[in-house]
């Protein structure tokens, strides 16, 4: 590495840090070094307390104790700011940026020069200039909605080089990226570490943390179970173990099972998506009884278009039939009458109305079927005992059917979503990332629920971004790149790497 | 030297006491016309007497009381439909103008007319009540197919439409239909008017005098109506979460359009019923102003009532205070003010249901 | 008819419009919608005639009507910002409240005559021949004030930093919050900013261009049409002032609609029946909605449509899942 050796031999130094919130102990005694120049990983699930480490780190939040040394100087931060002016950068895991300005007025965003009137050309030319030293490169004048995911990325990670930051936080930045991204991603935080510059790589996803980080830092619960420790002799299982603290089993329990009749057969099926371009491109594929069908791909590559054509939310030409009947471009009121459940990407902007009480939205797709129903009105002592008896058969935590639902929690969020669709024993279950920011006790639940339903003869359509619950789960997958289907297969026929290299189009598959 | 007590503000989580909607409102209502008082006295009347007079003009008689009813009804019947429009948080302020298309439309019944003039009266006045909703109706639907099918913003067609409906009143009551080239149509027949108490004083000389209309009977059945919708009916449920989330609304299978377009349709409705009710019950004859701004006045009412089609009553009847005695007394403004600053200050208040205002004693510091 | 007297007419009327109209942009642009702005422009109305009355200064009265607006606003600006309420209802209740106050301290003011904001012609401008004549000679000063105003505000917004960080406001105010931009402090500038013009643009009416206090049909609907050409402008102040002026130019036309007896050649029926008067009147309120609807349609395609943050009060910290 080619920089001048410090006085100190960290960058950052993070001793005895104690961080409360109302009912919860984030951080319980962390600490955490980071060394000049090199990647450090911070691992932990959701809600182990690593993004409220970095929180404190980069001034949003102050300490109750505990002691923060920049390049060996204690220091306190009270606001950003202040982290920003110790060169601390951070990039959030959902982008900061103004969707109608260009990249170098996102980056000139906040800052003193220049004071009113804006002369872009000469910014631009100094914001490529920074570009050419870190190899990070994007247009200066196009405006944002117009980049690319990793594109985007490349100017969040702008704005902090060009606020002097020195050390760089990336929260969960591969979450959005494609591989061919997320190559290029490592490339960067390489050529940044060989600049001198010193990062802090926050995830969950252990193959990644893996392949680039120096050194690790894995969070439980609030606690570090472990402590700046080289990965690389390190299993998944050991990594696992640290992160959950009991030996995790990477294989869930599958009965083998023969298929029945075909219950969804999508055939040539084609969409637009909002900008009226091409989503989905003459896509077939069939789902038999008592099948987990499974597709993998990068967001962003047609499949949330799909879910939207086939739970009726968007227009498509080709055919859609559930058991025979025909529901493409029908209302979502016919899918749901043929026995579609849909368990959506979004809790709470679809799947729920969050004022409304728990009961309100249990019989959000039966309430016009009795004994909901009685006439033109609808029973709610009847829709109370329903949604009591769920409450308990699927443990859904909430002071009393009649809270309202924004007030729960994720996982209680989810597995009312997933009570609600599956109680009705429904022909065919369409569920889009169900386990997405879940900890890993809901995981399980909802997993075994799915699991369950395929027991019992459902249909299954399943989506996720965990490519290992994927395989384990799936009896068949394909991947979707580009609106297209590159492959079917078994899954048990396949693995990681292949599948890996169909989501970015690098191989296809005659299936 | 910091105050020992610190006030902050944090967010509600649990449910939110009974009582508070209920004291936000009366609180609203006791302020604003406190805060009229001092406008006044600014403006250079004496308060004081100023309320005297409005309590004598409006609680002083009988006959004071029954023209209160008399100009709460329209409240009533415009603020219920109200209430269903902005449970679907449609904000429609055109009630004004489906009054006026409602009262024209029953007066076609008269002015044409649609059926002899000695038919019976129970004939005449369930025609016009008819064409009074169906005039109400049709009001409604243009701004409800605009929003439903182009997104068009519904508050300001429906304000716009108000101004087009009294135009085009004014067309025919200066025109075709005219009493005698006067801004007005001839009094209706006496069979086209809604029949009111003071029409059995030979019976009852208690009644003499009395205005009171069978229109305040329409009021109480459209509030049971939309009570029932509401808590009760499929419709409601739908309304209800359309109006929360209309995107989990579409999800759930729910005809977006098509209840847009209901919604504004039966609110539209009842409007053009109040303006049946009022030109049978009370002008008897179609002019070029039959509305005390009873549609703008209706929407304060339906948010003062926190969208209860039954507290509706007592607010409008409240209202219905405010405009009888708005009559009597200088200036001429004053009720549009004190409706105007309750509104401002129910929503204001609407604040403290969601966040909880809590003092702590700040810890005493150790020397 | 004569087109220049129609044309000089719109420029003059649509002055008026087009103050309302860029001051609600301002404050859509920050993220605040603001439908008080027509109680806004009758209390701004009022007040301006009243206090050119008391202190026979019509610039006093001027400032006067200015500062309304911006008062009224500031209310606005409270309950949305702060107590972060339904922006829609709570702009209803100010059009409520300003209507209400106006008429209530304007009492008595409709048979006075105040001394008035002047005519002058534009010095220098004026001379050059046609356009000096058509643009530049007899007309209000705020009507040049408002000439100046359009390409001014356009700059402001898109070339300067603080209009950069209005657009960032309403685009995306977790966004500005992160890197120091004040998200509160900044909305309350832009709502106070617009309130002073709607007040302006009151004031325009009652002591400038059409002089006189007449209760409520002093501004008779103007502020909503001003709101309806903010999004049918797109939210961009040229087309706002614009349509300002083609607005000008329409009341303009349908009043000399009813003058002649002949229009091209064709028996003038307006002439002949006094009352399709009333269907002209409705012109401008129909205009409206059609405009409306021309808006709404080219404001579905992404990015040349609203702020997208318009009408969604900032919660610090608020986090989507």
């Amino acid at each position: 590495m080619t920089h001048t050796i410090d006085d100190a031999p960290f960058a950052v130094e993070m001793r005895d840090i104690v961080l409360r919130f109302p009912g919860v102990l984030a951080n319980d005694h962390v600490n955490f070094t980071l060394k000049r120049g090199e990647i450090h990983a911070l691992l932990g699930e959701n809600g182990a307390g690593k993004s409220t480490l970095m929180n404190v780190l980069s001034g949003l939040y102050r300490p109750e104790s505990g002691v923060i040394k920049i390049r060996g100087k204690t220091v306190q931060f009270n606001s950003p700011r202040n982290a920003i002016a110790y060169g601390i950068g951070m990039v959030h895991q959902h982008f900061m940026l103004v969707p109608t300005l260009s990249v170098t007025e996102n980056i000139l965003l906040g800052l003193n020069a220049p004071r009113f009137f804006m002369k872009l050309a000469k910014y631009d030319r100094k914001i490529l200039a920074l570009q050419k030293a870190f190899g990070l490169k994007v247009n200066p004048s196009a405006k944002i909605w117009q980049l690319s995911v990793g594109e985007q990325q490349r100017v969040e990670i702008l704005k902090t080089l060009y606020r002097g930051a020195e050390i760089l936080i990336l929260d969960e930045p591969t979450a959005v990226l494609a591989p061919q991204e997320i190559e290029e991603l490592m490339g960067t935080m390489r050529t940044l570490t060989d600049q001198g510059k010193s990062i802090i790589f926050i995830s969950h996803k252990l193959n990644e943390v893996k392949t680039v980080a120096d050194r690790l830092t894995v969070l439980r619960k609030g606690k570090a179970t472990a402590e700046g420790i080289d990965p690389k002799n390190l299993s998944r299982g050991d990594l696992a173990e640290l992160m959950v603290g009991r030996e995790v089993i990477f294989q869930i329990n599958k009965e083998a099972q023969q298929p029945g009749e075909v219950v969804l057969d999508v055939n040539d099926l084609s969409t637009t998506n909002n900008r009226g371009m091409q989503a989905v491109n003459s896509v077939s594929f069939s789902i038999h009884q008592g099948e987990i069908f499974g597709i993998a791909g990068i967001a962003g590559n047609g499949q949330s278009e799909l879910v939207e054509a086939i739970t009726g939310l968007r227009e498509s030409t080709g055919s859609i039939r559930i058991n025979g009947v025909e529901i493409g471009n029908c209302p979502p009121r016919r899918s749901i009458n043929c026995g579609l459940a849909h368990i959506p990407e979004d809790r709470m902007g679809v799947g729920t109305a969050p004022n409304l009480s728990v009961t309100n939205n249990v019989i959000m797709k039966n309430y016009a079927q009795p004994p909901i129903r009685k006439g033109w009105r609808i029973n709610y002592p009847e829709a109370q005992n329903h949604a009591k008896g769920l409450k308990a058969a699927y443990d859904i935590q909430a002071p009393s059917v009649e809270t309202q639902v924004r007030k729960l929690s994720g996982g209680n969020l989810q597995k009312l979503i997933l009570a609600r669709e599956i109680s009705g024993e429904p022909q065919l279950i369409v569920a889009m990332q169900p386990t997405r920011g879940l900890d890993v006790g809901a995981i399980e639940v909802i997993q075994k629920l799915l699991l369950e339903q395929r027991r019992k003869g459902a249909a299954i359509l399943l989506l996720s971004e965990e490519l290992d619950e994927l395989l384990e789960l799936s009896d068949r997958i394909a991947v979707i790149f580009d609106g297209e289907l590159v492959g079917k297969m078994d899954s048990k026929d396949t693995d990681i790497n292949t599948i890996g290299m169909m989501m970015t189009g690098s191989l296809r598959s005659e299936s | 030297m910091k105050s020992p007590i610190k006030i902050t503000a944090e967010r509600r989580m649990e449910e939110i006491p009974k009582w508070l909607p209920l004291a936000t409102s009366l609180g609203a209502i006791v302020i604003s016309f406190t805060i009229s008082g001092i406008i006044l006295a600014f403006s250079g009347s004496n308060p004081i007497r100023v309320f005297r007079f409005f309590f004598n003009a409006a609680f002083g008689s009988w006959g004071a009381f029954s023209d209160i009813l008399v100009k709460a009804t329209p409240l009533i019947i415009i603020g219920v439909g109200c209430c269903l429009a902005f449970k679907m948080k449609i904000i429609s302020i055109g009630a004004e103008g489906q009054f006026y298309m409602g009262a024209f439309f029953a007066s076609l019944v008269v002015l044409v007319p649609l059926v002899p003039l000695d038919s019976p009266k129970i004939l005449v006045l369930s025609l016009m009540a008819l064409m009074g909703i169906i005039g109400g109706a049709l009001y409604g639907l243009i701004p409800g197919l605009l929003k439903a099918y182009f997104n068009v913003n519904e508050i300001i067609t429906t304000l716009m439409l108000n101004y087009v409906a009294v135009y085009w009143n004014n067309y025919w009551i200066f025109g075709k239909y005219s009493d005698a080239g006067f801004q007005m149509t001839p009094t209706f027949d006496k069979v086209a008017w809604l029949p009111r108490l003071a029409d059995m004083a030979k019976e009852i000389p208690f009644f003499s005098g009395i205005t009171l209309h069978l229109g305040v009977v329409f009021g109480l059945f459209a509030a049971v109506l939309i009570w029932a919708i509401l808590k009760h009916s499929r419709w409601g449920y739908e309304i209800a979460l359309t109006g929360d989330n209309p995107r989990a609304a579409k999800y759930a299978g729910i005809n977006i359009k098509g209840n847009i377009i209901l919604v504004m349709v039966v609110s539209g409705a009842l409007a053009g019923l109040a303006g049946m009710s009022e030109v049978t019950g009370v002008v008897h004859r179609l002019q070029e102003r039959i509305s005390s701004n009873y549609g703008f006045s209706s929407v304060i009412v339906a948010w003062l009532a926190k969208l209860n089609p039954f507290a509706v009553i007592p607010v409008a009847v409240l209202f219905g205070a405010l405009i009888v005695a708005g009559r009597e007394i200088q200036p001429s403004g004053l009720s549009f003010l004190i409706q105007g600053t309750t509104l401002f200050l129910v929503i204001s208040s609407d604040v403290l249901l969601r966040y909880k205002i809590r003092i702590t004693r700040r810890k005493e510091e150790i020397v | 008819m004569n087109l220049e007297v129609i044309l000089r007419a719109g420029l003059s009327t649509g002055t008026i419009l087009l103050l309302a109209t860029i001051g609600e942009i301002i404050t859509e642009r920050a993220g605040v919608m603001n439908l008080g702005v027509e109680g806004m422009m009758l209390i701004g109305a009022m007040a301006a005639f009243k206090v050119s009355h008391v202190t026979q200064n019509a610039w006093l009265g001027l400032a006067a009507g200015i500062l309304a607006g911006g008062v009224l606003s500031l209310a606005h600006g409270l309950v949305s910002i702060h107590f972060q309420a339904d922006q829609t209802v709570s702009g209803l209740s100010l059009t409520f409240l300003g209507t209400g106050l106006a008429l209530v301290l304007g009492e008595g003011l409709s048979s006075l005559t105040v001394p008035t904001i002047p005519d002058v012609d534009f010095p220098l401008l004026s001379s050059i021949p046609v356009v000096g004549r058509i643009l530049f000679t007899d007309f209000n000063v705020l009507v040049y004030v408002g000439y100046f105003l359009v390409p001014i505000s356009w700059y402001f917004i898109n070339k300067t930093r603080p209009g950069m960080h209005l657009r960032a406001v309403g685009e995306n105010p977790s966004a500005a919050d992160s890197l120091g931009i004040n998200v509160y402090g900044t909305r309350y500038l832009y709502t106070f900013i617009g309130g002073c013009m709607a007040g302006l643009a009151g004031a325009s009416i009652s002591i400038a261009i059409s002089p006189g206090w007449y209760s409520s049909l002093t501004t008779s609907g103007q502020g909503w049409i001003a709101i309806a050409l903010v999004i049918f402008a797109r939210w961009n102040p040229v087309p706002a002032a614009l349509g300002g002026y083609l607005f000008g130019m329409l009341r303009r036309f349908m009043l000399d609609l009813q003058g002649p007896t002949v229009i091209l050649g064709l028996r003038n029926p307006f002439f002949y029946d006094l009352n399709l008067v009333f269907f002209l009147q409705m012109m401008p309120y129909l205009v409206t909605v059609i405009a409306l609807l021309s808006g709404s349609g080219a404001a579905k395609r992404k990015h040349k449509g609203a702020p997208s943050a318009l009408g969604i009060p900032y919660i610090r910290g608020e986090r989507g899942l």
